[in-house]
């Protein structure tokens, strides 16, 4: 039951061949046998039984409050959650009760959803591995498939299995490894450089991140407050068009939510492509694309062209000064967001005594890793007078060029736009690590970075399995507020590839029918 | 047959061959280092300090990075807030909808007296380079 989709197990509460307590503790049990992954920092038990139970009585009543009634969902540890202790993997906010819900969060509650827990990151978002969270580095399922370990060859008898196992990618990472390894059936991340689409293409999932101004910030731990956006992770296409239709809408507490009226939408089985216009862009063929991604992306081009859609190479020049300008970007904005963290009203507080200044100087010394400092110092150089003109607003300026290069193209005709979410399957966590975070992320964040910067949705959807039995994932990006239309086009791709299920090993003490081996045709 | 297919589309994505390593055609020259006093500066502005050589060196490769930017033309550009700028901003009735939550935000504060935050003595500027126990002191 719990390897099934969000509307097929929906489906199965209300015909009552499952209980939303039932599901929910399998669920639990599940996160308990998967500890080793690190994919959640705190499982709220009892308050997820409690919905649980409360679903279970509206079910019995015949009325339930919608599709997402009962369903055990988990999310990311930088929104804000009522009760629930709220990290954002750092220690300054170790031990923080949030008071209140993030608007979407309180949704997904007002719909009936199961929250089982908060999911692991990296600290305050930054990063691109979930690697750099104070509760530890998360763990790629994907590590411990029959796929992975068939194709890895040991390189010595003696040499510990548990040592090459591959980082999820992030920042959401968690929540990824959460929905990868069937432990809830959405999670909620946050996209702002590629952190919902570049873990979703590691761990094989679904990763949507929709427009800007869709679905509300209010409640989410800000870190670039003009590109944040929560983001989507199911394990297909359309239960990331069922949570969209739930979340999405204007929302009074965030005023950079759009106040057009949003229509959840049931997505169409397409079987006619001709209608549609493919673009590639030519500049994502970045250096460091491997081989394996290239002749995938290769080959998705021509499934479109075959199936009679037009596909044709646009140009988006502007592309490889996008990492730099979000770099600035996103520094400068990062020294802004986190200025709140004084340990004043909230969060971790020093004991240093002598003066404002120095409490918050050493709240802040305490409280913050190198990454976020780091970004923080770079941040506070770029909005120095003397610098403001040649980094911050020539970085804006450089911004526009990029958006009006993605109106460009979106307005010769193309529908859509097919690329590769990440430069390579996911990298083994002992090689990851011999980079800095800021290394990795310009060279992570680099096909996923430019859609935030013109607010544009993108999706990655899983296509095929590397040579090493790992997921790779495509990326579609869709026109602004279109995400009806880019939605559509990913389920059909998604029909098409056929992504094979993970075959999970070493989960201890659960039932073996959860994890029947099913073989697939698969795309590659 | 296969291989025919993919030429098609890699043949038209060759790379131009300028050097490509990811860091632009041609470097810009190598920064200044930046001076102990804007390190100390920006030590006073964020109230975060470089705790050691790697974190300045973290900064200088910032800046080195983001230099790249220089390389575009923007002229007669102007520079973008927010990708939703086309649309009114909304704002809603000056109507009081919630507070009274007193409790709730206390909460998380750790020094607190009745309904106050409590904090220590301000208007004492952090001490200076010399005084202050800084990584940035003695560079």
């Amino acid at each position: 039951m719990l390897r099934a989709s969000l509307r097929q197990v929906s489906a199965a509460l209300k015909e009552g061949r499952v209980t939303p307590t039932e599901l929910c503790q399998q669920c639990l049990s599940l996160i308990k046998g998967t500890k080793f992954l690190n994919a959640y920092i705190t499982i709220a038990e009892e308050t997820a039984l409690k919905q649980a139970e409360a679903s279970e009585e509206r079910y019995k009543r015949g009325q339930p409050l919608g599709v997402l009634d009962g369903i055990p969902v988990a999310v990311k540890d930088n929104f804000n959650t009522a009760g629930i202790e709220t990290t954002c993997a750092s220690n300054m906010l170790r031990g923080y009760i949030s008071p209140y819900n993030a608007t979407v969060v309180q949704k997904l509650l007002d719909q009936g959803a199961v929250l089982l827990g908060k999911t692991n990151l990296d600290e305050f978002a930054m990063g691109s591995g979930s690697t750099d969270g104070v509760f530890g580095p998360v763990r790629n399922p994907w590590s411990y498939s029959r796929q992975y370990k068939e194709k890895s060859v040991p390189k010595s008898h003696s040499e510990d299995k548990e040592s090459n196992w591959v980082i999820t990618g992030g920042s959401s990472g968690g929540s990824a490894a959460a929905v990868s390894s069937f432990t809830c059936f959405a999670a909620l991340g946050s996209d702002t450089g590629g952190s919902t689409r570049n873990p979703a293409a590691h761990c094989g999932v679904v990763g949507l991140k929709p427009t800007y101004g869709l679905i509300s910030r209010h409640g989410l731990i800000p870190l670039v407050n003009s590109m944040d956006v929560p983001g989507i992770l199911t394990r297909c296409v359309d239960d990331a068009a069922v949570v969209l239709g739930s979340l999405a809408g204007h929302d009074p507490k965030d005023s950079t939510t759009i106040q057009d009226n949003f229509k959840p939408f049931e997505l169409p089985s397409l079987t006619d492509v001709s209608k549609l216009s493919i673009g590639i862009p030519k500049e994502y063929h970045v250096p460091g694309l491997s081989g394996e991604i290239l002749a995938l992306w290769s080959k998705a081009a021509d499934l479109f062209q075959n199936a009679g859609a037009k596909v044709l190479e646009v140009s988006l020049p502007h592309t490889r000064y996008s990492i730099v300008c979000y770099h600035v970007l996103c520094t400068a904005e990062v020294a802004s967001n986190m200025a709140r963290f004084d340990g004043l009203e909230y969060g971790h507080r020093s004991d240093m005594n002598e003066s404002t200044e120095s409490m918050y100087a050493a709240t802040r010394r305490e409280g913050f890793n190198d990454v976020v400092r780091g970004r923080i110092l770079s941040g506070n150089y770029f909005l120095l007078k003397q610098n403001y003109e040649k980094y911050f607003v020539k970085a804006q300026k450089v911004r526009r060029l990029i958006a009006n290069d993605f109106v460009k193209v979106f307005r010769s005709g193309v529908d859509v736009l097919l690329t590769p979410t990440t430069l390579s399957d996911a990298a083994p966590y002992k090689e990851f690590i011999k980079e800095d975070n800021r290394t990795r992320s310009a060279q992570n964040d680099i096909l996923t970075q430019a859609a935030n910067m013109a607010g544009l949705p993108a999706i990655n959807v899983p296509t095929a399995l590397s040579e090493r039995g790992l997921p790779v994932g495509l990326q579609f990006i869709g026109r602004s507020f279109q995400e009806q239309q880019l939605l559509t086009v990913a389920k059909w791709f998604e029909k098409q590839v056929q992504f094979p299920m993970i075959q999970l090993e070493e989960v201890k003490g659960h039932d073996r029918d959860v994890f029947q081996h099913k073989k697939s045709a698969s795309f590659s | 047959m296969r291989a025919l297919a993919l030429a098609r589309w890699v043949r038209a994505w060759r790379v131009p061959a300028r050097g490509h390593s990811g860091h632009g055609a041609h470097r810009p020259p190598p920064q200044q280092k930046v001076s102990v006093e804007v390190l100390d500066h920006l030590e006073h502005l964020a109230l975060v300090d470089f705790r050691d050589s790697e974190g300045v060196e973290r900064l200088q490769k910032a800046i080195e990075f983001a230099d790249q930017l220089h390389e575009v033309n923007t002229d007669g550009v102007e520079p973008m807030d927010s990708v939703l700028e086309d649309r009114c901003l909304y704002l809603r009735e000056d109507d009081v909808t919630e507070g009274n939550c007193t409790k709730e935000l206390l909460q998380n504060a750790r020094e607190k007296v009745e309904e106050y935050f409590v904090a220590p003595p301000g208007n004492i500027p952090l001490p200076k380079l010399e005084e202050r126990d800084t990584f940035l002191q003695g560079s």
